[in-house]
């Protein structure tokens, strides 16, 4: 399932770059991209995780940029 | 500016203040009599936490989440070391001007941010549902297929649909670019994003919110970002190492020169510590490659958005990379460079006038519902007797023998002619022919063509122009009608009798010719080249105002099918690469330049924080260039 969130306070190209491929590297995620331009994040994971998996991206955004919020 | 980019306003004219006392105190003299020396540091302490506060604050949280090369902790370390070497005020300027850049550099950002996505603001907000003799307004969205909607003059159409009601103009430069309005009566599609003219209309939506022109194209620009091109990729590997480098490059900076100029009786190790622990400092302050990694996708977005203002969907930053190095460009005839509908081109009479030569064609061809049946009656135009035509028979792989006002005639190619041994002129045209008899008599020809599209003359022209150095045609049709087009037009290389898969074959072979840097476009409708499209570097279709298959394939689409586009799209994409290759050249220099003179003691901070966040704002600020129309 693909999924698209808009993110709050996304200041630095930088950290999103390296959110996207922290993002990436969970477990059940397909793909992801991080646009710093249009402040989206979209996200291709497994249907079933995916409540479980929007956690654990939550998790790991939130140690790089912790000001950064997805809306969801 | 929001609430947060104000706060730090009002923080940064404090700091200022403060900043501009001590300064003036350091140069009367003032601050030497304040004793003991240590006082000062903590009389700096105040503004420097002021302003730096935050940057402090992240810097720790981000250490304990493990994140060890981040801005805000290089700034902190900066700093720091310079109030370690005794420099309190420039500590204090140092982060005051850095605060200043970030500020700017948001703001820059922010900007072009909002620029770009209200040149593409499409997306329309409400439909219009009329309940009970009152119109209500819904969220698109919630729209099924079927629903009569109203839309009111002025109103961005919401959903595509068939129009059923009333009449209006129609505006599609939102999605053409083309500010020429379209009329749109019952019985017409209406394609969604478009803003409608004078009239209201009633429309019977045909496709959901989600599966909209609307929808769609917003989704394909948005998606864009995500495809990234070489020069992208590149940054982003960079930027991996780069800090690093920097950083450990500032510790080795730190402690090697000093031990070794201690060792070489150069003075003692104290001083020498100091002063190379703040040129470390100066390394660290440049060493965030942020003025790369915001503007180069930051260019390749505002040309994205520019190409999608004049109509043109570029589907990532890849392919308007393609387009800038793009020298052979291979079309397709049919739907392409021609307008796929077939027109009498010549009427040749032998005896009579045209008209009454094309009158006879039309009554002759007046049962038969072939197409080129329908475009003699086209040519003539005017409503036909057909009571005055009697026993028609058609003639199969021939033609038609009837009987017009009691007088025999015989409409057909060449072969009929001959088979009714009926002497007549051969006719050398490109097209498709039809000899005319009267009373077996020949009476004259009538050539019917394919159109050439309006500006497709110019398209090649200007094509060649921005320096596409092959053009070459592709067709099905007959190597007469392909030759004179290619003629007409100006292309360089004409390939003809092709079945759709041989047009693969000939791309591949293109492809293989061609030298490994170049790259070779395909222009098609897409109806039935999807295949060629993929195979190619850059596949650029005619979007026919939402053609599915066209916008799948292609990595390009041409909204308007105006092919004059494609020569306006390489210009947007060269500027787009010149302007971002500026961008990486000017930062790297600069940043190089100040990292040698901070080494060798020439640069101060204040020089480092220029070439951080000062160079960022800059290279913000071309690429902002590339949005602008050329």
């Amino acid at each position: 399932m693909k999924k698209k969130f808009k993110l709050q306070d996304l200041d630095c190209a930088n950290c999103a770059a390296k959110m996207e491929e922290a993002i990436k590297k969970i477990e059940g995620v397909n793909d992801a991209s991080m646009s710093f331009m249009t402040q989206k994040l979209t996200i291709d994971a497994a249907d079933e995780r995916f409540d479980a998996i929007m956690d654990e991206v939550v998790r790991v955004c939130a140690k790089v940029e912790p000001d950064m919020k997805i809306l969801r | 500016m929001t609430k947060k980019q104000k706060q730090m306003v009002v923080r940064i004219m404090v700091v200022f203040v403060m900043l501009a006392a001590i300064m003036v105190g350091e140069h009367t003299g003032l601050s030497e009599r304040i004793q003991p020396h240590i006082l000062l540091a903590f009389i700096c302490l105040i503004p420097y936490l002021i302003i730096g506060y935050d940057i402090l604050y992240k810097a720790a949280r981000n250490i304990r989440n493990g994140q060890v090369f981040d801005e805000n902790f290089l700034m902190m370390i900066a700093t720091f070391g310079a109030f370690g070497v005794g420099e309190y005020s420039e500590a204090v300027a140092v982060m005051l001007f850095y605060q200043v850049g970030e500020l700017f550099q948001g703001y820059a950002v922010g900007k072009s941010r909002q620029s770009i996505s209200d040149m593409m603001d499409i997306c329309p907000e409400y439909a219009n549902i009329e309940e009970n003799g009152a119109l209500t307004q819904v969220d698109p969205d919630d729209v099924e297929v079927g629903t009569i909607i109203v839309i009111k003059p002025g109103e961005r159409v919401p959903l595509d649909g068939v129009v059923v009601e009333g009449e209006s103009m129609i505006d599609t430069a939102a999605l053409t670019g083309e500010s020429v309005p379209r009329r749109a009566a019952v019985g017409d599609d209406i394609i969604s994003g478009c803003v409608n003219g004078s009239g209201t209309l009633k429309v019977r939506t045909t496709k959901e919110f989600d599966d909209s022109t609307v929808a769609r194209i917003l989704e394909l620009v948005e998606n864009a970002s995500s495809k990234k091109a070489h020069v992208e990729n590149f940054i982003t590997r960079f930027a991996k190492y780069y800090t690093p480098f920097v950083t450990i490059g500032a510790v080795i900076l730190a402690f090697v020169p000093p031990i070794a100029l201690t060792l070489m009786g150069a003075g003692s190790f104290g001083a020498l510590l100091g002063t190379w622990l703040y040129r470390a400092c100066t390394f660290l302050v440049i060493s965030c490659p942020c003025a790369l990694v915001i503007s180069v996708p930051l260019g390749f977005f505002g040309g994205i958005g520019a190409a999608s203002r004049i109509g043109v969907l570029v589907k990532g930053s890849n392919y308007l990379e393609a387009v800038a190095e793009m020298d052979t460009i291979v079309f397709d005839k049919t739907g392409t460079l021609t307008k796929g509908e077939f027109k009498v081109t010549e009427v040749l009479p032998t005896a009579c006038t045209q008209e009454e030569l094309l009158e006879l064609a039309a009554l002759g061809e007046g049962y038969s519902n072939h197409p080129i049946a329908t475009s003699i009656r086209e040519a003539y135009g005017k409503p036909l007797a057909l009571e005055r035509v009697t026993d028609t028979e058609e003639i199969s792989g021939h033609g038609i023998h009837t009987w017009i006002d009691g007088k025999e005639v015989h409409l057909g190619n060449a072969k009929l002619m001959e088979s009714l041994q009926i002497p007549f002129t051969k006719s050398d045209c490109a097209g498709t022919v039809v000899y005319i008899a009267l009373e077996r008599e020949f009476a004259g020809t009538i050539v019917i063509a394919d159109t050439v599209k309006e500006g497709a003359k110019e398209a090649l022209a200007a094509m060649k122009h921005v320096g596409v150095k092959k053009t070459v045609m592709l067709t099905g049709d007959r190597r007469e009608a392909a030759e004179a087009v290619a003629k007409e037009l100006g292309i360089d290389e004409v390939h003809y009798e092709l079945l759709p898969a041989d047009k693969v074959t000939k791309v591949e072979q293109l492809l293989v010719a061609q030298s490994p840097k170049a790259k070779l476009a395909f222009v098609g409708d897409g109806i039935n080249d999807a295949p060629v499209l993929t195979r190619a570097d850059v596949g650029i279709a005619m979007g026919s105002m939402g053609s599915d298959a066209a916008i799948e394939a292609a990595d390009v689409v041409l909204m308007d099918d105006d092919v004059r586009k494609i020569a306006r799209v390489v210009g947007i994409s060269r500027k787009t690469l010149r302007i971002v290759r500026q961008n990486i050249v000017f930062a790297l220099a600069v940043k190089f330049l100040v990292l040698i003179l901070g080494a060798t003691g020439y640069a101060n901070m204040w020089a480092a924080v220029f070439a951080d966040v000062g160079v960022s704002v800059l290279a913000i600020l071309n690429s902002m260039r590339t949005l602008r129309r050329n």
